[in-house]
């Protein structure tokens, strides 16, 4: 009885994480914009991976409840495969951001850029002074 | 059970390999040099969720480990591409 309800579950969050990840591919070949793409390719696969690990970390938990020491380790270890993609997605998209904003991508129909006159990075300008 | 052969997640998998091949075209098309990283860094977190679903399937628990250390190593990478676009100094 407990195991079929858990075997329903890990099948919704299976059909959960891989239509998210679709819809990630869907959204990064239909926008017209690299902030746009970055948007969908990036949030959708993080969301994705919490529910495609998170119904691996259920099927070990349930594998370790039937007295299987094997389902432990499985379950432990894809949590630890879970935080590193959720630690390094979002700053990877951050930094990716920011380096095509500053390499001079500007969004489709942008009329104004609010942060064109922020200062680029200290040692550049340390360097431009050091020129002078 | 564990190892067990499971139809339900090879079609997960190949569901994964088709959103590989969609995100494929977006590195290819690409007009911008940042269109491919965003591409490419896509590829690499549908890669690390295939390897821990790889490693469920198998019955091996080391594809997950080989998943972390794969999430790091490309986090490193897709960081030092951002700073070499930004132009900056490392």
């Amino acid at each position: 009885m407990l195991s079929e309800i858990v075997d329903i579950i890990v099948y919704i969050f299976l059909a959960i994480g891989v239509f998210f990840i679709l819809l990630a591919g869907l959204g990064l070949l239909r926008f017209p914009d690299v902030y746009t793409r970055l948007h969908a390719g990036t949030k959708c696969t993080t969301f994705g991976s919490i529910f495609l690990c998170g119904s691996i970390i259920l099927l070990g938990v349930k594998i370790w409840f039937w007295g299987n020491t094997d389902g432990s380790t499985l379950a432990i270890h894809s949590a630890a495969a879970l935080i590193a993609i959720l630690i390094t997605n979002p700053t990877g998209a951050h930094a990716l951001a920011r380096a095509a904003h500053r390499s001079g991508v500007k969004p489709v129909g942008a009329v104004i850029d609010d942060l064109a006159g922020k200062p680029p990075r200290k040692s550049q300008i340390k360097k431009k002074e050091d020129e002078k | 059970m564990i190892g067990a052969f499971n139809t339900e997640f090879f079609i997960v998998l190949g569901l994964l390999v088709l959103a590989i091949i969609i995100c494929l075209i977006r590195v290819i098309k690409g007009p911008t040099a940042p269109d491919r990283i965003v591409g490419l860094d896509t590829i690499n977190t549908i890669v690390i969720v295939g390897m821990v679903i790889f490693g469920f399937i198998s019955g091996s628990v080391i594809y997950i480990d080989v998943a972390i250390v794969y999430a790091l190593l490309s986090f490193i990478s897709t960081l030092f591409i951002a700073k070499y676009l930004e132009g900056g100094e490392f």
